[in-house]
């Protein structure tokens, strides 16, 4: 633009061929452009409005709307997190391009840190342990009381500030649940050659291990209520099969903050007890 | 003052105008050089570009401390060392808080509410580049614009060997409209739009936490700057650069130009990313004896490394009277 030499102003000869090839050039290179700018820019709002299923998301998070808003990605929970827990999105995720997640299955949140650092860590408080009051906060999603964390049970201050839950546990294969059949469980939950880590307080309360570098051995299968972290979240409990024979299985309570230990751990596959992201208490 | 506001309206998108007045003084050089002896003056260029030495310092000085700044994100994370915690969007070093204007303005704009934190940031972060020069970010900092220098030369080889054209400049005022766009887009939808393409943001993110696809928008942006438009992004779309640049208006530190010394040649201009800001090195355009280099700069210092005759220089305004 400003390399091209001014027209003379008196006597306007038509454009050259030339001059007019370079305008049509310039336009439609400035159509390119805008085009494939805006057009990435807004095709981030596909996988938003097209989601099949909310993301589970570190504990403390606002609600999914106001937490891609206010997300600056930059990953600072990420790299305080003791187990790697939070992975940050890919661009299938829009919008919600390099905002953190966290894949339960995988890598659950077991509040290894006590403290639950990533919300220490957010500098825009997207995770926050006091949302704004003007905020809603939905039915059911806040916790009756601050949750306990077991492993500092016995410490002065022993509860998570936490007020909501990040999802709900929920038993949704029952049929494939061992405690359901009966069964113990022998060997590593996960297999050998799973990555996930955890806190085992009997092994170190400060340094978690690999899932496969603990082995079980129990007669009755209650992996999820022995891991669990949270006081009270989940029991189990004899209840009543639909054809009226007594059965055992794991019960989830109010407490349960959603973090996914429970997914994680269970040794059968796919998961018998699966955290549903974002959902609420119903009673 | 009215020079600045001309300054200010080109890093807009307007083009460079000839200036209103210009000094007693410039006059008289710009008179002088006409009336010289154009064989003369030849023999004095070349001796000039046979004694200048073919520098690269400021580049050099720059690429480390771009790779420095940006590295130092991966190995604090790798390590675990904690000194520079987070990404180029938002980080924390050695505990204070940094954050990246442009996307501290997106988000505010986008959630509508503003906490502590992240007032502590963005002021640190804007006070940092009112020291620095504005957009000095882009390129000491910016790890998309080392990417796009060397798209740049493959580009600029490219034209030589007439292999694709040469530029077609798009219309500068195109960054304005998406800086403007994309800020409406933030507060009207709630997403932080632009965050979500911000190649910036992509790239730092990529080099701190692993690749990921969202680089391959990184990659088509490349590639239309190589085969289409030289620095299409950096010049004509990216509105982290108008927002640094805004900074960068009040900043004192800045690249000079002496008009005394200079045989107007253009080097300067052919290697600068942003050349509308240095028009006024064209024959007959400077306004005074000594002109600073309009907000639109990116500090570069590729001009001054190119330059034969050491008629640009970096300066912090009022520092050299202190001295």
């Amino acid at each position: 633009m400003s390399d091209q030499p001014v027209p003379p102003k008196a006597a306007k000869p038509p454009p050259s061929k030339e001059r007019q090839r370079q305008a049509r050039r310039r336009f439609l290179r400035t159509v390119l452009l805008t085009g494939g700018v805006m057009g990435a820019a807004l095709s981030g709002w596909l996988p938003i409005a097209y989601a099949q299923r909310p993301r589970l998301r570190p504990p403390g998070a606002l609600d999914e709307h106001e937490f891609l808003s206010s997300c600056i990605k930059c990953g600072q929970c990420v790299q305080v997190c003791p187990v790697a827990a939070i992975k940050l999105a890919d661009l299938v995720d829009g919008f919600g391009v390099g905002v953190p997640f966290i894949d339960a299955r995988e890598q659950a949140c077991d509040f290894s840190c006590d403290a639950v650092q990533c919300i220490l860590a957010c500098p825009t408080g997207s995770l926050t342990y006091d949302k704004p009051k003007y905020m809603p906060t939905r039915e059911g999603a806040a916790l009756a009381g601050k949750p306990i964390l077991i492993a500092k049970e016995k410490d002065a201050e022993p509860t998570l500030n936490l007020r909501e839950r990040m999802g709900v546990a929920r038993l949704v294969r029952p049929e494939t649940c061992l405690a359901v059949k009966g069964k113990g469980f022998k060997g590593q939950a996960r297999g050998p050659a799973f990555e996930g880590q955890m806190r085992y307080m009997k092994v170190d309360r400060w340094k978690p291990i690999k899932v496969a570098d603990h082995p079980y051995d129990v007669a009755e299968c209650d992996l999820c209520v022995r891991e669990c972290p949270i006081k009270g979240a989940i029991s189990i409990e004899t209840t009543f099969a639909p054809d009226g024979s007594k059965r055992k299985q794991p019960v989830v309570h109010e407490p349960c903050v959603g973090c996914g230990v429970c997914e994680m751990i269970c040794p059968v596959e796919p998961a018998a007890i699966v955290i549903e992201p974002r959902e609420v208490w119903k009673t | 003052m009215r020079r600045l506001w001309d300054d200010v309206l080109v890093m807009f998108g307007r083009a460079p105008k000839k200036p209103a007045q210009i000094t007693e003084r410039a006059q008289q050089i710009h008179f002088h050089k006409k009336a010289t002896d154009k064989g003369e003056q030849k023999a004095l260029r070349e001796k000039m570009h046979a004694e200048a030495l073919k520098s690269h310092k400021w580049r050099n000085r720059r690429w480390a401390t771009l790779l420095f700044a940006n590295l130092l994100f991966t190995v604090s994370f790798y390590f675990d060392i904690q000194i520079l915690e987070g990404a180029l969007t938002a980080s924390r070093f050695i505990g204070f808080h940094l954050i990246d204007l442009n996307s501290a303005l997106q988000v505010m704009l986008a959630h509508k509410h503003i906490i502590v934190n992240l007032i502590i940031g963005t002021a640190t972060v804007f006070v940092l580049w009112l020291l620095f020069g504005g957009r000095s970010f882009c390129s000491w900092v910016c790890p998309y614009h080392l990417l796009a220098e060397f798209a740049e030369k493959i580009h600029v080889r490219l034209v030589a060997m007439k292999l694709v054209s040469s530029e077609q400049n798009i219309n500068r005022s195109l960054r304005t409209v998406f800086w403007v766009v994309f800020a409406l887009l933030a507060v009207v939808t709630g997403y932080t739009v632009f965050e979500s393409i911000s190649p910036t943001g992509i790239v730092s993110r990529a080099l701190i936490y692993g690749p990921s696809l969202a680089l391959l928008w990184v990659l088509a942006l490349l590639v239309f700057e190589v085969f289409f438009v030289r620095r299409a992004w950096c010049r004509y779309a990216c509105p982290i650069g108008l927002t640094y640049g805004v900074v960068g208006i009040f900043s004192p530190l800045r690249i000079k130009y002496k008009l005394e010394g200079c045989f107007h040649e253009g080097d300067c201009r052919k290697v600068c990313l942003v050349p509308h800001v240095l028009e006024t090195v064209i024959k007959g355009r400077a306004a005074d004896t000594e002109v600073a280099i309009g907000p639109d700069c990116t500090r570069c210092g590729l001009c001054v490394d190119a330059c034969p005759t050491g008629s640009l220089s970096f300066e912090v305004k009022g520092l050299s009277k202190l001295l």
